[in-house]
C-alpha cells in the first residue's frame, strides 16, 4: 500500500533558505513526521526537525503544514490528496535556526515573567482539600503541552515582531488564568496584571489560538474572555474604581 | 571542518544531565542546599520523556483505602520485582513517596480529587490498594510542568535576591553530552556541544547527576521517544561506573499495534485499572490461564469474581489483567504466537463494555484522542488492538541507595530510570514516577553533601583536547556508514534476538552482531555541518545504544533463569540461586564485561514483613531458615 508522495520542505538557516521538492514513500496510516523521518534517513541526513514522543504529548514537532500550524506527529498523510504536494515550513512567528527548527526562547522568557504559584504560607503537605469541580477549571489549562502553536498563529505577534515585547500570548494567558482559578493560589491581582503587564488587551478574540490547539483547550472562551470580562468589570465599576483610588490597594476581587 | 573549534566554558557546583522528573527534582534539591546548578536538557526544557507517563505516581497515602501504608507498598514492590530489588531502595521509595507527592501540591500540582477533597488514587497492576495519584491519563506531564514551574519560581526568587534569575540555576536546552570528565579518579565536569549551532561546551563541576532516563530506542518497537538512547548508562560505563542487571527490560503489555507508524506507542495500564479486559480472537478472556503460582492467592480465577472486584475489593481477588506487567506481556506474546491474536498481531483490549462514553472520555482522555486521531478507533465503542512494547529498563547505574552516588566514581550520581536496583527484575506501574521523585531528591542532596565535603578539581587541557577530537571525528570521515542505517540494523538485532523471549543461541548471535556493528560505527560519517544536524547527533546516540545493547545481551546470556523482564526459553523457571545474584557490567575501553555480585540481603525488620510461605516461593530453604540479617 506504499505510494510515493510529494513534499516541499523549507531548508535553510537564519540567513537564507528555500523550498526544496522531494518525493518520498508513504505507507498506510503514516503521519507527516514519519515521512519527514524517511526523507532524513534516505535523502537529507542533516534535515533539522524537532520531535520527541511522536504521540502528541510533548509538543516538540510544531511546524506549518500547508501553511497551518500543526503537530507533524498528529497529522495524517492521508488527510491530503494523493497528487497534492504537501508544503512543510517552520513556525513563522519565531526566528529560524535551521530548516524546520525555530528559536522558541521567546516563550521561555515570557514564562519567566508570569508570577509563580503562591500557596498559603502555612499550608502543610497533604493538608490541602479541594473539590474535583474546583480543580477541573485549572486542569484544563494544565493540559497544555507547550507546543506554542497558539503563539505561532496569534496575529498579534505572527507578523508583528514589535508587539512581542508587550504581549505574552495565548499560552501565557491560560497560564495566568490557570493560576487565577487555582484553588490554592493566593495572589489576588493576576487578571489586572494580565491586562497591564502581559498585553491581554491586545487580544481581540479571533479564536485562532483555540482552533490550532492540539489539546483542544478552549483558550479564548475559558481563559481569555472570562479574564477580559472581569478586568472590564473592575475597571468600569465606579464604586470599585473609587475604592481602589482611595485605598490605593493593588489587589482586586 | 577546518575552522577553529568554538568552546564555551562554564563553572557550576553540580551539573544535572537530564531534565525529566528525576533531573528536575535533583536540581530543586541541590539549589535548595545552596549549590549552583546547571541543568542540561537533551531537548527543550519541559519536553522530557516523563511527559509520556500516563497512569500515575504510586504513593501509599491511603486516601482511598486507609489500609494502605509504606509496608504494603514495599511488599508489592518487592513482589513485583520478584525479590531481586535492592531492599534499601524499595524501602526508602515506599517510605518517602507520599511526602514527595504532597510536596508537589505545594508547588502547584493539581491532582484529581476524592469526594473528601483529598488526592485521588487509582488501581494499577501489582498494587494491592488504589495507590496511584493521577491527573486523568497525563500524570507525567503534570509532574514535569510542576517542577519546571518550581524551577522558574526559584529563578524568580534568585532574581529578587541576587539580581540575576540564572545566578543559581541555569537551564541549557538542546545540549548533547559526549563525556563525563575525570581528573585523578574524581569527576571534574562534563563535555558536550550545543545542538543548535555545534558550539562545544565545557562544564567544570565537582558533581554530576545522571538523570538521562531509559534505553528504549535500542529496540525496534518501543514506547520511548528519540531521547531514550541510554546516554547516562553509557556515560557511566565510560566514566568507570557499573551497571546492574541490564538484562531486565520491561515490555509494557499494551502498546498500539496498528497502523505501523504508531506501533509501540503506549496504551496506559489505567485502561485495565479502570476495567478494560483483554481478549483473543476467539473472544476468550485469556488472562485467567496465565496466573502464576506465586500470585494464585491474590488474583481471581473466574470472570464473576474478577468483575465483582471493581465494586468490592475487600471480598474479591483482583482481575488477572492487573497482574504485574511482565506476566501480562508474556501472556499476550503467547496468545499471538499460538495464532489467537488480532489481525495485526496483537490482542484486544476493551473498556467500552464496562464504562460509558462520558466516563471514558473523562478518565482516559488522551487514550481516546490517541486512538481516534492515529488509528481511527473510537475506544468508547470498540476494542483496541494492543501488543507488547519496549517500555522501561530496570537495569541501570549501580548506586548507593541513600545518596544515589554511583559506585566507584566519586562525584557521579544517578537517579530515575538510569539508576538500577530499585525495581529488581520488573517494575510496577506507577513506581517510576515515585522513583524519580524520591531518588531525584536524594541525588540532589547526595551531590550537595559531596560538594561541601570535597575539593574542586580542574579539568586538564588534555582531557578537553581528547573530548574535542571525538566530537570532530564523524565529520573527518567521508563516504562511511550511514548512522540511520546502522541504528535500524541494531534495532532489528535487539528485537529479533534480545526481545521478550530469549535463548542462548540467539543471544550469542546477538553479541557477535553487536560487536560487528561496533567495528562499523568507527566508520560513521555524517553529511552537512554542525548546525542542528540530526545525523551528527545520532552518531553519538548510536555509540551509547551499542554499549547498552551489548550490556543487555551479555547479561542476558549468563542469567540462566526466567524472572521478571528476562525470559529464557531454555531456562523457563525462576532459580533461587540467581535471586541472590546481580549481574554487574563494566567497560574496559573495548568491550563490556559482566560479573556476578551478591545481592544485599534484607534486614530482619523487612524480612519479617513477609509471610514466610510467600518467601519460600522465591528463596532457597537455607535462606528462609536463616531469616533476615
Amino acid at each position: 500500500m506504499a505510494k510515493n508522495i510529494k513534499l516541499r520542505i523549507w531548508r535553510g538557516d537564519a540567513n537564507t533558505g528555500k523550498l526544496e521538492d522531494v518525493s518520498v514513500e508513504a505507507n498506510e496510516g503514516e503521519v507527516v513526521l514519519d515521512v519527514i523521518h524517511r526523507v532524513q534517513a534516505t535523502q537529507m541526513g542533516d534535515l533539522a526537525v524537532r520531535w520527541n514522543c511522536k504521540a502528541g504529548k510533548c509538543g516538540s514537532c510544531s511546524m506549518e503544514i500547508n501553511g497551518k500550524p500543526r503537530l507533524a506527529c498528529m497529522t495524517q498523510v492521508a488527510n491530503y490528496a494523493d497528487d497534492e504536494t504537501i508544503t512543510i515550513t517552520p513556525l513563522r512567528a519565531f526566528p529560524v535556526i535551521k530548516d524546520l527548527v525555530t528559536d522558541v526562547s521567546f516563550n521561555y522568557k515570557k514564562a519567566m515573567e508570569v508570577e509563580s504559584f503562591t500557596p498559603p504560607a502555612d499550608l502543610k503537605p497533604g493538608a490541602a482539600r479541594m473539590q474535583q469541580i474546583d480543580v477541573e477549571r485549572s486542569q484544563e489549562f494544565r493540559k497544555c503541552i507547550e507546543c506554542f502553536l497558539c503563539q505561532d498563529t496569534c496575529h498579534v505577534i505572527r507578523d508583528h515582531e514589535e508587539n512581542k515585547k508587550s504581549f505574552a500570548g495565548p499560552r501565557f494567558f491560560i497560564r495566568i488564568a490557570e493560576l487565577d482559578m487555582h484553588p490554592l493560589d493566593m495572589l489576588k491581582n493576576r487578571k489586572q496584571k494580565a491586562q497591564e503587564e502581559h498585553g491581554l488587551g491586545m487580544c481581540n478574540i479571533t479564536k485562532c489560538c483555540t482552533e490550532v490547539c492540539p489539546e483542544h483547550i478552549r483558550i479564548t472562551d475559558n481563559a481569555i474572555i472570562p479574564m477580559k470580562e472581569r478586568v472590564v468589570d473592575i475597571k468600569y465599576d465606579p464604586v470599585r474604581w473609587l475604592g481602589s483610588k482611595i485605598r490605593k490597594r493593588e489587589g482586586i476581587v | 571542518m577546518s575552522e577553529k573549534i568554538q568552546m564555551e566554558r562554564h563553572n557550576y557546583d553540580v551539573v544535572v544531565i537530564g531534565a525529566g522528573g528525576a533531573g528536575l527534582r535533583a536540581a530543586v534539591e541541590a539549589r535548595t542546599a545552596g549549590l549552583r546548578v546547571a541543568i542540561i536538557c537533551k531537548s527543550l526544557f519541559g519536553k522530557a520523556h516523563t511527559v509520556m507517563a500516563e497512569g500515575g505516581v504510586a504513593a501509599s497515602m491511603g486516601n482511598v483505602n486507609e489500609n494502605d501504608g509504606w509496608k504494603v507498598h514495599f511488599r508489592d514492590t518487592m513482589r513485583g520485582g520478584k525479590f531481586l530489588n535492592h531492599y534499601r531502595m524499595a524501602e526508602l521509595h515506599a517510605k518517602e513517596a507520599p511526602d514527595r507527592v504532597w510536596e508537589l501540591e505545594l508547588w502547584g500540582a493539581l491532582f484529581d480529587r476524592t469526594a473528601e477533597g483529598k488526592i485521588s488514587q487509582r488501581n494499577f497492576g501489582g498494587h494491592e490498594y488504589p495507590r496511584l495519584a493521577h491527573v486523568g491519563d497525563r500524570t507525567g506531564l503534570e509532574l514535569i510542568r510542576t517542577m519546571q514551574q518550581k524551577i522558574v519560581a526559584m529563578q524568580q526568587q534568585d532574581k529578587k535576591d541576587h539580581g540575576d534569575a540564572e545566578s543559581f540555576i541555569k537551564v541549557f536546552a538542546e545540549v548533547t553530552v559526549t563525556e563525563v570528565l575525570k581528573e585523578n579518579g574524581k569527576v571534574s565536569g562534563v563535555y558536550g556541544y550545543k545542538r543548535e549551532n555545534g558550539v562545544e561546551v565545557l562544564f567544570e563541576a565537582q558533581a554530576v547527576i545522571l538523570a538521562t532516563g531509559g534505553v528504549g530506542k535500542t529496540f525496534k518497537i518501543t514506547s520511548n521517544s528519540w531521547e531514550g538512547t541510554g546516554d547516562g548508562h553509557a556515560l557511566a560505563l565510560k566514566a568507570g561506573g557499573n551497571l546492574v542487571d541490564m538484562e531486565f527490560l520491561q515490555f509494557h503489555p499494551t502498546g498500539m499495534v496498528w497502523p505501523p507508524s504508531v506501533r509501540g506507542i503506549l496504551v496506559t495500564e489505567s485502561v485495565r485499572g479502570e476495567g478494560g479486559v483483554l481478549t483473543n480472537n476467539k473472544g476468550e478472556r485469556f488472562m485467567f490461564k496465565y496466573i502464576p503460582d506465586v500470585f494464585k492467592d491474590k488474583y481471581a480465577d473466574n470472570e464473576a469474581e474478577a468483575d465483582r472486584w471493581y465494586v468490592d475489593q475487600d471480598n474479591n481477588r483482583r482481575p488477572p489483567e492487573l497482574l504485574p506487567r511482565d506476566e501480562v506481556a508474556r501472556a499476550i506474546n503467547t496468545e499471538v504466537k499460538a495464532g489467537r491474536g488480532s489481525e495485526h498481531g496483537g490482542v484486544f483490549l476493551d473498556v467500552s463494555k464496562r464504562l460509558t462514553e462520558e466516563v471514558i472520555k473523562k478518565r482516559l482522555p488522551s487514550m481516546w484522542h490517541q486512538f481516534y486521531e492515529l488509528a481511527g478507533v473510537d475506544i468508547t465503542k470498540e476494542a483496541m488492538e494492543v501488543g507488547p512494547t519496549c517500555h522501561y529498563v530496570m537495569g541501570g547505574v549501580e548506586v548507593d541507595p541513600d545518596t544515589a552516588a554511583a559506585v566507584g566514581v566519586p562525584g557521579l550520581f544517578a537517579a530515575g530510570e538510569v539508576a538500577g536496583g530499585m525495581h529488581g527484575s520488573n517494575r510496577l506501574g506507577g513506581n517510576s514516577l515515585s522513583d524519580l521523585l524520591v531518588f531525584g531528591r536524594r541525588a540532589g542532596a547526595g551531590a550537595a553533601d559531596y560538594v561541601k565535603q570535597s575539593q574542586p578539581t580542574k579539568v586538564s587541557e588534555s582531557a578537553i583536547k581528547n573530548a574535542q577530537e571525538k566530537i570532530a571525528a564523524p565529520f573527518k570521515r567521508t563516504g562511511g556508514e550511514n548512522p540511520y542505517s546502522l541504528h535500524q540494523e541494531l534495532q532489528e538485532i535487539t528485537h529479533n534476538l534480545v526481545g521478550i523471549i530469549r535463548t542462548k543461541t540467539e543471544l550469542a548471535d546477538a553479541i557477535n552482531k553487536i560487536a560487528n556493528i561496533r567495528k562499523r560505527i568507527e566508520n560513521v560519517s555524517v553529511a552537512g555541518n554542525r548546525l542542528f544536524n540530526p545525523g551528527f547527533h545520532l552518531s553519538f546516540d548510536l555509540d551509547n545504544m551499542l554499549l547498552v545493547a551489548e550490556s543487555t545481551a551479555k547479561s542476558a546470556i549468563v542469567r540462566e533463569e526466567s524472572r521478571g523482564g528476562h525470559t529464557r526459553d531454555d531456562f523457563p523457571t525462576m532459580d533461587a540461586k540467581w535471586r541472590t545474584l546481580n549481574n554487574i557490567t563494566s567497560f574496559n575501553g573495548k568491550e563490556v564485561v559482566v560479573k556476578q555480585q551478591g545481592l544485599p540481603s534484607m534486614p530482619s525488620e523487612l524480612f519479617d514483613l513477609f509471610d514466610i510461605h510467600e518467601l519460600e516461593k522465591y528463596m532457597s530453604k537455607e535462606e528462609t531458615a536463616k531469616g533476615g540479617r
